[in-house]
């Protein structure tokens, strides 16, 4: 099928259950190709902490095969369904790694693409092709899976991933902070993360978005949410609990949540449930998270703004009024001067047409971007514009 | 041995060679370049020593900027460049060749900006692998990849090698704890990929990058992830009266949820030799020896290691020696990380470095054992047993030239059962020349063209690194890169 396309030139939208469909540039005219009747595991190794599955496999489904076992996807992919207007928990585990969106524990554990392992799939030539394996340390030729991690369908379609996964933690615990400002809150989790007590989440909500979180005692409070996550073995778990208190004492007092609470506190984040769809524009700006508060201060001076601050910082999160420009010359200057890079995540289709979605590439990038286009899909079949115009 | 086929050198290069080496000196001033004979032979191998190539010159730039004027030159006049760090590579990834140019970037060593609030380093390559941890040990932070030449490597050849170590079962490889690089081009542009913070923009550049055995580009500069060290570490001995009893208790540990920061696996051969020279105390009535270590708090070492004891006694071990004081762990180390220079004192050896799935790995050592004693060889093995990267000292004499061509052949033969097991021919050494030929083993010829287009995407002319990671064969059959990788001009 794609032989066919690729010879005459008719345009693929590669598509797993169409929960990411809403974000990126939209694809005119296009055949759609879905990968969602490749579904299965096909190798699960749980003391060699690896599995295989055909990319069309509902995340679910892995989460829940995973689980049976004591066992998850250590870097929490995010489910942006919700956030764009599609159902939540959809996703595929191919458009898990085609896109390189992880959740919290990213900053402990690595993103999607550090447990890429391997990948089979399919390129605009046509061509079947692997790369990787199931082995824990690989390096033997390029790292082709980890390279097209991210790379949004438009490379080639993922028909197999193969990946690490780790044991459930015993347990979990969250410290809570109250009331502080961004530059504050920022302070408290970087200087969280530099303990040796191996925090597993570190964010931080301002009021208005703390104010949508389901706890009770948090969303009632009328104040902004500052959360750090412990997770191991009970005994372990208290004890870092109490060192980090100690170590964060000049910030107030900290309230906590148990494991339970814990893991409904970290589920909703990890949905993006404090970013509900609305009218409003969300963007996804990743940063040194030093410069995180500066850079929201920055974009607030243009206009209104609340921030999700994930990765202790290195995340935002931002929700702005809708505009037909979308802020993007605000924000991604804000972006530039700060240092980092800014991701249009929701807006509707005619701005998401007229507008740079993905970070504009340096003139240097842009070639290489063009060149590795070329190599994996010299027609330009594949996903056409979906991260950058006219490619 | 019978070595991997070497490109042959471009004698209208050789012919011009004291032209390009003027050029060369005008470029970058003559102390940076490298033209005798003696100071030449300094850079002829790296420590695959069974190879060795004169280079036509060695340059030592001390900036990015002087790596691109020798870059841009080396592409405006088509001439062959091999990178360097300290050249420590054992897969022959630094080897040069009698037409190519050396740029070596051990002098660009400097520590350019630490950032201990966002956690993270920013340095010029050229500086060795440990002393990127050394300068930051003092607030408690490490950098985490530590390849066994920690010592000697430069984070240049770790970037280009994607280099693990014994820690990485835990904290990953270079590849997982690298955020951005400053790289040259080979037409000399200068290009800045990632930054000091998480996921790159665009296409995983970087990913494509580390690991690309110098072949892509010379990184100059790189930002890299630094980790608060944990409160405690230690380790504990088990013996085992078999292979197959040390690799189940391995399964064992990692699949009842506890990750250990190392998990050391030694034969009975290794451990008779390392414990001759390193008198680490290691029992010598055991089959197979396996040094685990934990972190974390001394609390949470202790509860650690007694879970281990118990999981432990489900394989009968005939030894358990926990480390009681920071002396008894240095002690317990000690054989471990002499052990390749204990063999080496005693014989020569070829280091083989395939990765296997942790469940095969009784039937693959049993299999190992019997292809060498097939060739008449002996073989220990010392090696990462949480992530299934195997090390086989394959033992043999260099003097004798049969013994020697044995010793390949049964190294052809373990890679390919690796790779027949679901494992790969390199975790953690790279392709390089060594294994260069064996590539076939592993992927479709459709699998190399995916990687060599990239390639070209990076080196249209294939200048840089030529003759390594792929077999010459494909190289020389591969199809003209698409217009559209060209450079405007």
């Amino acid at each position: 099928m794609v032989a066919g396309c690729a010879e005459k030139g008719i345009p693929i939208e590669i598509v797993g259950s169409g929960s990411k469909r809403a974000v990126g540039r939209p694809i005119g005219n296009a055949m759609t190709i879905t990968t969602a009747s490749l579904r299965g595991v096909t190798l699960y190794e749980p003391s060699e902490l690896v599995m295989s599955a055909r990319a069309g496999t509902p995340l679910t489904a892995i989460e829940a095969e995973l689980a049976a076992r004591g066992q998850m996807l250590a870097f929490e992919p995010i489910d942006i369904g919700p956030a764009t207007g599609a159902a939540h928990g959809t996703q595929t585990i191919g458009a898990v790694f085609a896109t390189n969106l992880s959740g919290a524990r990213r900053i402990h554990s690595g993103a999607a693409r550090d447990h890429l392992l391997g990948v089979k799939g399919v390129n605009g030539r046509a061509e079947l092709f692997q790369s990787g394996g199931r082995v824990m340390k690989n390096v033997t030729g390029y790292d082709v899976a980890r390279g097209l991690s991210g790379s949004w369908g438009t490379l080639a379609v993922l028909t197999e991933v193969t990946f690490k996964v780790v044991p459930w933690p015993e347990t979990a615990a969250t410290v809570v902070y109250l009331n502080l400002p961004d530059n504050l809150a920022v302070e408290l989790l970087c200087a969280a993360m530099a303990q040796p007590v191996e925090v597993s989440g570190a964010v931080h909500l301002q009021a208005p978005l703390a104010a949508r979180l389901s706890h009770p005692g948090l969303k009632t409070m009328g104040k902004s949410v500052t959360a750090l996550r412990l997770e191991n073995f009970s005994g372990a778990v208290t004890a870092r609990k109490q060192k980090l208190k100690e170590a964060l004492r000049v910030y107030g007092k900290a309230l906590e949540l148990d494991h339970r609470e814990t893991l409904e506190f970290w589920s909703e984040l990890r949905r993006l449930s404090v970013l509900p769809h609305r009218q409003t524009l969300l963007w996804r700006i990743s940063t040194k998270p030093t410069m995180a508060a500066k850079l929201v201060q920055a974009i607030k001076r243009y206009m209104p703004a609340e921030a999700f601050y994930d990765w202790a910082g290195g995340l935002v999160w931002l929700e702005v009024p809708a505009t037909a420009d979308a802020g993007t010359a605000e924000i991604r200057r804000a972006a530039a001067i700060h240092g980092g890079h800014a991701t249009l995540i929701r807006a509707e289709r005619s701005v998401r047409a007229s507008v740079e979605v993905f970070q504009p590439l340096s003139p240097a990038i842009e070639r290489l971007t063009r060149g590795l286009k070329a190599a994996f899909d010299p027609a330009g079949i594949l996903n056409p514009g979906r991260m950058y115009a006219n490619l | 041995m019978t070595l991997s086929r070497l490109p042959e050198p471009d004698r209208g290069v050789l012919a011009r060679s004291t032209a390009i080496v003027e050029d060369l000196e005008q470029l970058i001033g003559s102390e940076a370049v490298i033209a005798d004979e003696d100071g030449r032979r300094v850079f002829e191998a790296d420590a695959l020593t069974a190879y060795r190539r004169m280079p036509l010159a060695v340059v030592l730039p001390r900036s990015t900027e002087d790596v691109a004027k020798v870059l841009k030159y080396c592409h405006q006049n088509r001439l062959k460049v091999v990178p360097r760090g300290a050249g420590t590579s054992l897969s022959g990834g630094a080897l040069p060749a009698e037409d190519a140019i050396v740029i070596g970037i051990s002098r660009m060593n400097r520590i350019l900006n630490v950032d201990f609030e966002n956690r993270t380093i920013r340095v010029e390559t050229g500086i060795t692998n440990l002393a990127i941890t050394e300068a930051v040990a003092a607030e408690g932070f490490f950098y985490a990849p530590d390849p066994s030449s920690q010592l000697a490597c430069t984070l240049g050849g770790n970037l280009a090698m994607n280099s693990g170590g014994a820690h990485c079962l835990k904290y990953g490889v270079t590849t997982n704890n690298v955020l951005g690089v400053r790289m040259v081009l080979i037409d000399g542009e200068i290009v800045d990929i990632g930054g000091p913070y998480l996921d790159a923009e665009g296409y995983d550049f970087l990913a494509l990058i580390v690991g690309s055995e110098g072949q892509f580009g010379i990184i100059t500069e790189a930002t890299v992830r630094i980790l608060p060290k944990s409160e405690s570490a230690r380790p504990i001995l088990l013996g085992f009266g078999s292979s197959a009893a040390a690799s189940s208790c391995v399964a064992a540990i990692i699949a009842s949820g506890i990750i250990p920061v190392a998990i050391e696996f030694m034969d009975k051969p290794a451990i008779a030799v390392a414990e001759a020279y390193a008198k680490a105390g290691y029992p010598l009535d055991v089959e197979a020896l396996l040094i685990v270590e934990v972190e974390g708090s001394p609390e949470e070492v202790n509860r650690l290691l007694a879970d281990i004891v118990e999981i432990s006694k489900g394989f009968q071990p005939k030894v358990i020696e926990a480390s009681t004081s920071p002396e008894h762990s240095a002690r317990i180390w000690k054989g471990r990380k002499a052990a390749f220079g204990a063999i080496g004192r005693i014989s020569d050896y070829y280091c083989m470095d395939g990765t296997i799935p942790l469940s095969k790995m009784p039937e693959v050592l049993a299999k190992i054992s019997q292809i060498c004693a097939g060739h008449g060889l002996k073989v220990a093995n010392v090696f990462h047993a949480g992530d299934g990267n195997l090390h086989p000292l394959i033992l043999y004499n260099a003097n004798n030239e049969d013994e020697a061509r044995r010793a390949e052949l049964a190294g052809a033969e373990i890679l390919k059962l690796c790779v027949s097991v679901g494992g790969c021919l390199t975790g953690e050494h790279g392709v390089g020349i060594e294994k260069r030929d064996l590539m076939g083993v592993q992927f479709t010829p459709a699998d190399l063209a995916v990687q060599m287009r990239i390639k070209s995407v990076f080196d249209p002319q294939w200048l840089l690194n030529a003759g390594k990671v792929f077999p010459l064969e494909a190289v020389e059959m591969k199809e003209a890169p698409p217009e559209s990788t060209h450079r405007a001009a």
